[in-house]
């Protein structure tokens, strides 16, 4: 993991052959008289790759390398059983990098809301870091928001396959609508769990977000979503703007840089016109899924940001700026009855 | 890469875990075969010498705990061997479940450099004898990202290794460069972060993984040159930088019939009169609150308390004299 990209590709493959090999006498020898297809299949090798292996281990052994001392295996059909181990009995220790890369998913999974048979991922961690011995203190601690009973229901309903009424907030429409789902996963990305679901109200896959539904049912309905439901890709992230939306670019002051962190941006540069009060300021552009989204953004964001195209935008956002404003200017109906 | 270089490996690997005297490199090379060589011939012994190094480097690589030492007091060539307590697994005994919750883990990673680490890792739980369900899931399981800065970072923190880096924070011009001690690393609410010693400021301070410019971690100094307090809880040292603040203030709005949801949904009390519906709000800092009120522009008006109502105010006639600005230059241009 420290410095795979110094290695040449032969030298790599020669070191995992290596690793493979050691690997290999233990794993016989801990399942006497597996078939080569189930073992090939488990190790993720083909069978004439493992096959090769054998071969090549056949010839190794003790020193003096005589009948008695080379590694030895008796085969009957197609199952092998290893019938002298030459001392290599039991495998590697696990290396710094491989125990970290195992005790910290566990670590992820026992943090995780909502995660089935949580108290057995702890048991494993436990057992783990015990095994890895000083490699087991891996520095890194893990905290994962999240409201496990919600979490748990979704994860509930995926299981049952049961469809759901769930009450929703959409933030990019700021509106909270009803709708019946079909449950089909529920992820955890970046630190906020999802549920994914056919939306029968919009009729396609979408991803809720468990901390913006507000009440779900479970219905005593099947889940059914339709064959042509597709699973997103989530490797990359949750949101991937496409070149067919609105690009919006914002003069940005330098307390409301930090949305360049938040949000996918397509350019960020400092401006070459303006100097601002509070010091250097930056363009900044993103595309937006909803225009209503982005003045409700930029509102929000304050003075620090101003909107400088598309035009609609800019006067959408002083409009309404100025339509609250007025508001301001005559005393509240509701104050008088006071 | 050769076929006998493996086995010369394998043949080495097995030779050493024998023996429990230490083994010079001449006896090594009188025994394991693929090191055949003419010692008195200079070229060919200095041949042996790199491939034997090579060798020992690609054990060590892939994590052989070689010892050397001597045989006896009267030797001058170091000798190597493999105590088999220190090259062995131990047994680990794990429940079908959680045999299961570790292949789940092991699958976890969208990180290249960790995902193979893992996956190696769990290829020896099944050589210790571990048979793991490939097709065990959780119902629910995270998908695990981490930034370029995390492997040098938990090396360095593992190793007490001083570190230097760039790290460009938003709200300054330039990337600044930073010299920490670094304790650990911390996932934190979906976001990661190294806290530690941070030399320059003389006090403990957090960073963002993802501000660390190229991801690039310099080591600096030898290994063990610190030592973290005891029983330091990094998880509260981020918390306690970025985590939530107590929301005593109470504002009161006033919302027009159906808008706002966002701010219906997050309100303690909610009121429906002639003029709108009547939310109370808990908040921690009036401009913040502000700034999340004027995002709603005329559907919401502060009541209550002055501060906030003002703090709106202020903010709705700088927004409107900032665009009036840019369709100004619009016009004139």
């Amino acid at each position: 993991m420290t410095r795979p990209a110094q290695r040449s590709g032969g030298s790599r493959a020669s070191a995992d052959r290596l690793g493979r090999l050691l690997n290999l006498v233990p794993y016989l020898l801990a399942r006497p008289g597996i078939a080569l297809a189930e073992a090939a299949a488990d190790l993720g090798v083909t069978e004439r790759q493992l096959r090769e292996d054998l071969e090549l281990l056949w010839v190794c052994g003790l020193p003096g390398y005589g009948p008695g001392d080379l590694i030895d295996m008796a085969f009957d059909g197609d199952r092998v059983t290893i019938t002298y181990d030459a001392g290599i009995d039991r495998p590697l220790r696990l290396t710094p990098d491989e125990a970290l890369a195992l005790v910290v998913a566990l670590r992820m999974l026992a943090e995780t809301p909502g995660v089935a048979n949580r108290d057995a991922v702890e048991r494993a961690l436990a057992k783990i870091e015990n095994a890895a011995g000083e490699h087991a203190d891996a520095p890194v601690a893990v905290r994962l928001p999240g409201d496990s009973e919600r979490v748990e229901a979704l994860r509930g309903a995926v299981r049952r396959r049961r469809a759901l009424r769930i009450t929703y907030y959409t933030a990019t429409r700021d509106e909270t609508t009803e709708r019946i789902v079909d449950p089909i996963r529920v992820s955890i990305i970046d630190g906020h769990a999802y549920l994914e679901a056919w939306c029968r109200r919009a009729e396609s896959v979408r991803m809720f977000r468990a901390d913006r539904i507000d009440a779900l049912v479970e219905l005593d309905e099947p889940a059914a979503p339709p064959p042509q439901a597709e699973l997103p890709d989530l490797s990359d992230g949750i949101f991937r703007p496409s070149a067919d939306l609105p690009l919006v670019t914002l003069r940005v002051g330098r307390s409301a840089r930090w949305i360049t962190e938040y949000y996918p941006c397509e350019r960020v540069e400092p401006d070459p016109d303006a100097t601002g009060a509070t010091g250097r300021e930056w363009l900044v552009s993103l595309r937006v899924t909803d225009l209503d989204w982005a003045r409700r953004f930029v509102l929000g964001l304050g003075p620090e940001v101003t909107v400088v195209s598309p035009p609609d935008l800019v006067e959408q956002v002083r409009d309404r700026a100025a339509a609250a404003l007025d508001a301001y200017a005559v005393p509240p109906a509701g104050a008088a009855s006071h | 890469m050769s076929r006998s270089r493996t086995e010369r490996l394998v043949n080495l690997v097995i030779c050493l875990l024998s023996t429990r005297r230490f083994l010079t490199a001449a006896q090594i090379a009188a025994t394991v075969p693929g090191y055949e060589h003419d010692p008195d011939d200079p070229r060919d012994h200095e041949a042996f010498q790199r491939k034997f190094e090579r060798d020992k480097a690609e054990l060590r690589e892939l994590g052989v705990p070689l010892e050397t030492g001597t045989a006896s007091a009267f030797d001058t060539e170091p000798g190597y061997r493999i105590a088999h307590r220190e090259y062995a697994l131990p047994e680990i005994p794990l429940e079908p479940d959680e045999a299961a919750a570790v292949g789940i883990a092991a699958r976890l990673w969208r990180h290249a450099g960790l995902a193979a680490a893992a996956s190696s890792g769990l290829a020896k739980l099944r050589a210790g004898g571990i048979d793991v369900d490939p097709r065990a899931t959780l119902d629910v399981e995270p998908v695990v990202t981490v930034d370029p800065a995390f492997a040098p970072l938990t090396a360095a923190a593992r190793e007490r290794r001083t570190v230097t880096f760039d790290y460009r924070a938003p709200e300054h011009d330039a990337p600044a460069s930073r010299r920490l001690q670094p304790w650990g690393v911390v996932c934190w609410r979906g976001r990661w972060y190294v806290v530690g010693h941070d030399l320059d400021r003389e006090a403990p301070r957090c960073f963002r993984l993802s501000r660390i410019v190229g991801g690039a971690v310099r080591p600096v100094g030898r290994p063990g040159a610190f030592e973290p307090p005891a029983d330091v809880d990094l998880i509260s040292h981020v918390a306690a930088w970025s985590g939530p603040v107590e929301r005593s203030g109470r504002a009161t709005v006033l919302v027009r019939p159906g808008r706002a949801a966002g701010l219906r949904r997050w309100a303690r009390e909610v009121t429906s009169g002639p003029d709108g519906d009547r939310l109370v709000l808990a908040y921690a800092d009036a401009e913040s609150l502000a700034g999340r009120l004027v995002g709603y522009g005329p559907d919401v008006r502060v009541l209550d308390p002055p501060e906030v109502r003002e703090a709106v105010i202020q903010r709705l006639k700088e927004i409107v004299a900032r665009h009036d600005e840019v369709v100004a230059a619009r016009l004139s241009a």
